[in-house]
């Protein structure tokens, strides 16, 4: 899950990161009425899970109550990258000497937490790391060891920071490894890392990707999941807790696994169709997922036939089966069904569904097959 | 012969007593796996189904000689399952649990790496490892594999696992030894682990790599083939109609060096030999014919 800059702020100050004071707002009035109680100038921020806000004119200083007025009116509503402006962060401006990079992710070539530091932040640090790679201090970590003081007060030095600033950029980082690994995050990456005019060093930006699988052990998690940007499908996929991204065409698609939701996708394309979704219904799914997956499918009105293809590994070919019977009897589905089924009980699941096969409802010994009669169906249930 | 595992490999199931372990782990021995043992801490002394329980690996392995480990438990309990295993001298462990902290795997993958060099972990989050007719470890679903060989299957997506399986057996084409390695961002065996393994193995005399968007496994793998395979190689990679995945911020686009679409893979692939397929059952069309040419 993707933090916004404000969330993710809040997330690296509960390991002693500093940042800029600053206030979460959703309308004119309020951005005004809280600018005038941090004290001026502030900045004015766009909140969308997307980089590129600064050039899109998502981020704007403001030196009075004035201006936040015209652009907290200009950035609300605005469009960045297809992400709607829905909420501000306004924070206290800050006097910048010198703009820095800071990440933490895993490398998955070498299996070893990457730390990277540079003294050229505040810039696209994809750009830096193609023209001048020089510029990127990397150190690898092993999870086993942690990281050190020493070592992090190396990697500061190489990077070329600012001999004023590298005793507390040196701190930061190993805070900022404490936040990646005990808060489980795929992604901590601060840019830029600021040193002010003062002395001080304090996260400017905050980009912070929680594992989601370490959602169990995060309680306080559960209040940082409504900020999603979601559809209504997508929405009641979500609460159903199905994995599920809304798409555009019309071929429904239920399978188990997220290679073989993908790779149904392609054979559907290929065959002439397009999917209206990807739904990975996951390893060992219930029959209840299964009716829950089909009344996601079901709400959506551009769906014309459904593709259900299932190749059972610890999943049940025949709790499957007994899913989409429970959904017939609960759910009026508005489009038929294709079938495919493989692997693990697959022969009782097709006995389960024996008795209701119809023109409706129908079941195809191949992939290929079954999404050319998805297809099919589709373009003649209009 | 086989890669990993065969006739003679024991197996004990980690989590036996429970749903999905008794299920699958019983699922394996009707298969003819031998297995062996079970283990659940507070349940030693009873059994499922006439294998017995433990309540330690270590006490398992001391009774029975276990070599190799199914490891069938939820998230929270799986890595110090796979640490207990390799440190009662287990050589060969299978993690089939979905859903383990990321920050755990890389852990794990590192302690194993460092303490228990001998021992390789397949998983997490993966089917398991099937040479048919001699032992199968994990949710591989036994019926579609085909014995005899000649065709060594590795693939990072479970359920294309079984797809690749089920297509080459309808077309009565054996598999030497199939590899799930799982999609997880830190398997413990990769693609080039097993390449190399089925390049050793002289009963396997072609591969089918099945692979996935994101990362750069799949890259990898193609310098691997290009430097070190005489064999012939046939790949699919799923995702190509996929919509863009979530992106891993900046960080993650300068490591791999790669935006990790299905295209780029096929690429890769395509430059150094293998021949690329664009479905499943094309793989196993296209491995058909690279199998008649090999006799």
């Amino acid at each position: 899950m993707d933090l916004y800059e404000y969330q993710g702020k809040q997330y690296l100050a509960r390991f002693g990161i500093p940042s800029s004071p600053g206030v979460l707002c959703n309308t004119v009035d309020e951005a005004q009425s809280r600018a005038d109680d941090l004290g001026y100038p502030v900045v004015v921020k766009a909140q969308v899970k997307v980089g590129g806000r600064g050039k899109a004119g998502g981020i704007q200083l403001a030196a009075d109550s004035e201006d936040v007025h015209r652009h907290a009116a200009a950035i609300l509503g605005m469009d960045i990258k297809g992400y709607v402006v829905r909420r501000l962060w306004i924070e206290k401006a800050s006097d910048i000497a010198r703009e820095y990079y800071a990440s933490f992710t895993l490398d998955r070539a070498v299996k070893l937490h990457l730390c990277m530091v540079s003294a050229k932040g505040g810039v696209d640090i994809e750009e830096v790391a193609a023209t001048d790679p020089g510029a990127i201090a990397r150190l690898h970590v092993d999870p086993v060891d942690g990281l050190s003081v020493t070592e992090s007060a190396k990697l500061v030095a190489e990077a070329g920071l600012d001999e004023v600033a590298r005793v507390q950029a040196a701190d930061l980082l190993v805070k900022l490894y404490d936040c990646y690994v005990q808060g489980d995050c795929d992604l901590v990456e601060i840019n830029p890392l600021i040193l002010t005019t003062d002395g001080r060093v304090h996260a400017l930006d905050a980009k912070v990707t929680l594992d989601d699988n370490a959602a169990f052990r995060h309680p306080e998690w559960g209040e940082l999941g409504g900020s999603e940007e979601l559809d209504a499908r997508e929405l009641l996929a979500k609460e159903k807790g199905l994995t599920y991204i809304g798409l555009s065409g019309s071929v429904g698609i239920i399978a188990n696994g997220a290679g073989l939701a993908m790779s149904t996708l392609d054979v559907v394309n290929q065959v002439g169709g397009r999917a209206a979704n990807f739904l990975d219904i996951g390893g060992g799914a219930s029959a209840d997922t299964m009716v829950s997956a089909l009344e996601v499918i079901n709400s959506d009105d551009a769906v014309r036939s459904i593709f259900v293809n299932i190749f059972g590994g610890i999943t049940r070919v025949d709790e499957v089966a007994n899913g989409v019977v429970e959904a017939l009897r609960r759910v009026e589905l508005r489009s038929p069904i294709v079938l495919r089924l493989d692997g693990t009980n697959a022969e009782e699941g097709r006995q389960i569904l024996a008795g209701h096969l119809s023109d409706r409802i129908v079941v195809e010994d191949t992939m290929v097959g079954a999404a050319r009669r998805a297809v099919a169906m589709a373009g003649s249930n209009r | 012969m086989s890669i990993f595992i065969d006739e003679r490999t024991k197996v004990l199931v980690q989590g036996l007593t429970g749903t999905q372990g008794r299920f699958h782990g019983l699922r394996n021995r009707d298969y003819g796996t031998k297995v062996v043992a079970g283990v659940t801490p507070g349940k030693g002394g009873s059994d499922v189904d006439g294998v017995p329980v433990y309540d330690t690996v270590e006490e398992a392995v001391a009774e029975t000689e276990a070599d190799a480990s199914f490891v069938a438990v939820p998230p929270r309990f799986a890595p110090d399952a796979i640490i207990e295993s390799a440190a009662a001298g287990v050589r060969f462990i299978v993690c089939v649990t979905e859903g383990i902290p990321a920050q755990e795997e890389a852990l794990f993958f590192n302690r194993l790496r460092r303490d228990y060099p001998s021992t390789r972990l397949v998983g997490p989050n993966c089917p398991g490892v099937i040479s048919p007719g001699k032992c199968n470890i994990g949710i591989t679903p036994g019926a579609i594999a085909l014995t005899g060989g000649p065709v060594g299957i590795v693939s990072r997506s479970g359920t294309l696992t079984y797809q690749a399986l089920h297509e080459l057996s309808q077309q009565n084409v054996g598999q030497t030894t199939c590899v799930g390695i799982g999609g997880d961002p830190v398997p413990g065996t990769g693609f080039i682990d097993c390449l190399a393994a089925f390049e050793e193995d002289t009963d396997t005399r072609a591969v089918m790599l099945i692979g996935e968007i994101g990362g750069s496994e799949e890259e990898r793998a193609a310098q691997f083939i290009a430097d070190h395979m005489t064999k012939p190689v046939v790949c699919y990679i799923a995702g190509v109609t996929a919509p863009p995945g979530r992106k891993m911020g900046h960080a993650g686009a300068i490591i791999s060096g790669s935006q990790g679409t299905a295209q780029a893979k096929m690429e890769a692939l395509t430059a150094v030999g293998a021949t690329v397929a664009q479905n499943p059952t094309q793989a196993a069309q296209l491995m058909v014919e690279v199998v008649k040419n090999l006799a």
